[in-house]
């Protein structure tokens, strides 16, 4: 048999050393693309914080940190973060509790349910469908006088008259809540669930044998050992909803009184409506990005040890 | 013991029953609407469909609603998103997983963190480059970036890990062939079942995308379908319910569909790559 040149041969781990060098070449679109499309965009808006552009001009003036000081003093801006906030809280924790009943109950192997995969793809087909499209369904749903919300509600007997929701602050922060809520809940569903599937099923039968309740498995045992997926579904939902923007843009732009007005609305409504002040908006963008990177520092813990590649080899 | 047992299998059966309904329920209400008319959506809700479909297309077409170059633009932009996004994030996930190269877990880590990072940070600097390079108005600015999308290399790369043997690219490097033969021929067939879960995740986020388009396109006969919806909150939809259901129908359609068909793969993949938004 002929043998191959020195340079050829494998070496211990199977690879051939000379051709390491293609992991930089085949790397080399993602980061150019990223380089120009991404990070030099990110740092652009960093350096457009520090300048007064707006309206459509071409050029701009360095004014140092007069947007920062105007923006922390700006109210509605401040509101716009209590908003996102509130919003978030408000759709995570019907979700995150939706999602652990429903996890827990289709891995619990006593209680055999059938039609789980129907379910799950029940539960899970509204987080496919364009948001913009269900912001204006909804609109549609709950719109006074005669939407089907309200007639539904006189029929039962729910309430006497017709409900105009989006006149109030609460009912239309509610109703952004629930959507995100809805369709979101069986993503973080299958989440959970499959964080459930990994647990050794020795661990659920032992602690049965020993007359263990499902309530009692499920804090002691299930709890503790899914808190690494816990943590990653908080941040990722918590950084999904630092930028939540079609929902409450299409079904009510923001109103009434700003009730739902959010971060990325507020960059979005400073930058491309009224006087195009490209300044705040940038200066906006800059302080939603030091709270991502905060959130993202948390997530990145939850991450470590997750694959090969991050580990010393 | 038993009867208990039975009693909770049936509440949870319920329960779910109820969310079933949620989940469908406002869809369908929709496209039954989508085809009564005006006077029959005023006099209440009804489950079944009637016959005003083609009166309400009509509604819907006078007021401009270009579902079918709406649809056209989207699938552009999500089709080429979809190509660019699949082919280098495999390039890039071969990459970590078949060589080792100094600096890799630093590059590693710096794409992990980029994970995080969502697009509308940088969306105030990026359309005021965009606006500089004259790309306002067009589908580049939607589709190149797509080609650097890490938590779709992330997830190949964890794919990479369960299905890569070194031994597959050294027997075809003996035989003299080309790394990017190799990978061509070798590495993306075997990556086959997870590009087909990560490009369905990236085609169905690229359609569903509203604020960068948005922001970027103001030319209505290159609004993309979520684009088109907006156009939907106009008064005269105040009072053509049919029209305006209709259109929103028009929209969710395609969707329905596909997730009809690929639902298995989406719901298998939503623990992989799965990011929100």
């Amino acid at each position: 048999m002929k043998t191959a040149p020195a340079d050829l041969q494998p070496n211990h781990k199977g690879h051939f050393e000379r051709y390491n060098r293609y992991g930089y070449y085949f790397l080399t679109p993602f980061f150019i693309v990223f380089l120009i499309f991404s990070l030099y965009p990110i740092i652009y808006t960093i350096y457009l914080s520090f300048t007064d552009l707006a309206g459509w001009n071409t050029t701009s003036n360095f004014v140092g940190f007069k947007n920062y000081l105007a923006i922390i003093h700006n109210d509605l801006f401040i509101k716009a973060i209590k908003n996102t906030f509130l919003l978030w809280i408000l759709n995570f924790i019907p979700q995150i509790g939706f999602a652990l009943l429903l996890a827990s109950w289709f891995t619990n192997q006593k209680l055999k349910l059938k039609g789980t995969t129907f379910f799950k793809v029940a539960f899970y087909l509204p987080n496919v469908i364009t948001a913009a499209s269900v912001a204006v369904l909804f609109s549609a749903l709950f719109s006074y006088p005669m939407g089907p919300i309200n007639m539904l509600l006189i029929k039962l007997g729910l309430i006497s008259s017709a409900n105009n929701f989006f006149q109030s602050n609460w009912a239309t922060i509610f109703i952004v809540s629930f959507i995100q809520f809805w369709m979101w809940y069986g993503q973080t569903m299958i989440v959970i669930q499959s964080g459930i599937l990994g647990i050794n099923e020795s661990l659920f039968e032992s602690a049965r044998v020993d007359g263990a309740t499902d309530g009692q498995i499920f804090r002691q045992i299930t709890l503790p050992l899914i808190k690494p997926i816990l943590l990653y579904t908080m941040v990722t939902s918590l950084i999904g909803g630092l930028q939540i923007f079609d929902i409450p843009f299409l079904l009510t732009q923001g109103g009434p009184n700003n009730s739902v007005l959010t971060i990325t609305m507020y960059i979005y409504e400073q930058a491309f409506q009224g006087n195009r002040n490209f300044y705040l908006a940038a200066t906006a963008s800059v302080i939603l990005l030091l709270i991502s990177i905060v959130l993202s520092l948390l997530m990145f813990r939850a991450f470590k040890g997750r694959t090969k590649v991050g580990r010393a080899k | 013991m038993q009867k208990a047992l039975r009693a909770r299998r049936t509440l949870i059966y319920v329960i779910c029953g109820i969310l079933t309904l949620l989940s469908i329920l406002p869809f369908w209400i929709l496209l039954v609407n989508a085809t009564r008319s005006v006077e029959q959506i005023r006099q209440g809700l009804s489950l079944l469909p009637s016959g005003s479909l083609v009166h309400n297309w009509h509604v819907l077409m006078n007021q401009g609603f270009n579902v079918w170059q709406g649809m056209g633009n989207s699938f552009i932009i999500a089709a080429c998103s979809t190509i660019l996004t699949v082919y280098f994030s495999a390039l890039g996930a071969y990459a970590f997983t078949a060589y080792n190269f100094k600096g890799k877990k630093l590059l590693f880590s710096v794409m992990v963190g980029l994970i995080m990072i969502p697009p509308q940070i940088s969306m105030i600097g990026f359309y005021q480059f965009m606006t500089k390079l004259n790309l306002l108005n067009s589908f580049i600015p939607l589709i190149i970036p797509s080609i650097a999308a890490p938590n779709t290399v992330f997830f190949l790369v964890e794919y990479m890990e369960t299905v890569y043997q070194p031994d597959y690219a050294d027997a075809a490097r003996l035989e003299g062939a080309h790394e990017l033969k190799i990978f061509h021929r070798i590495m993306l067939p075997i990556m086959k079942p997870g590009l087909a879960t990560m490009g369905i995740f990236a085609f169905v986020t690229s359609w569903n995308n509203f604020l960068m388009p948005l922001i970027l396109i103001n030319d209505q006969s290159k609004y993309t379908l979520p684009m088109l919806v907006q156009l939907l909150t106009a008064n005269i939809y105040r009072t053509e319910f049919g029209a305006m259901y209709l259109g929103i129908g028009l929209t969710v359609i395609p969707l329905i569909i596909i997730y009809l068909f690929l639902s298995r793969y989406i719901i298998g993949g939503v623990t992989a790559g799965g990011l929100k938004e």
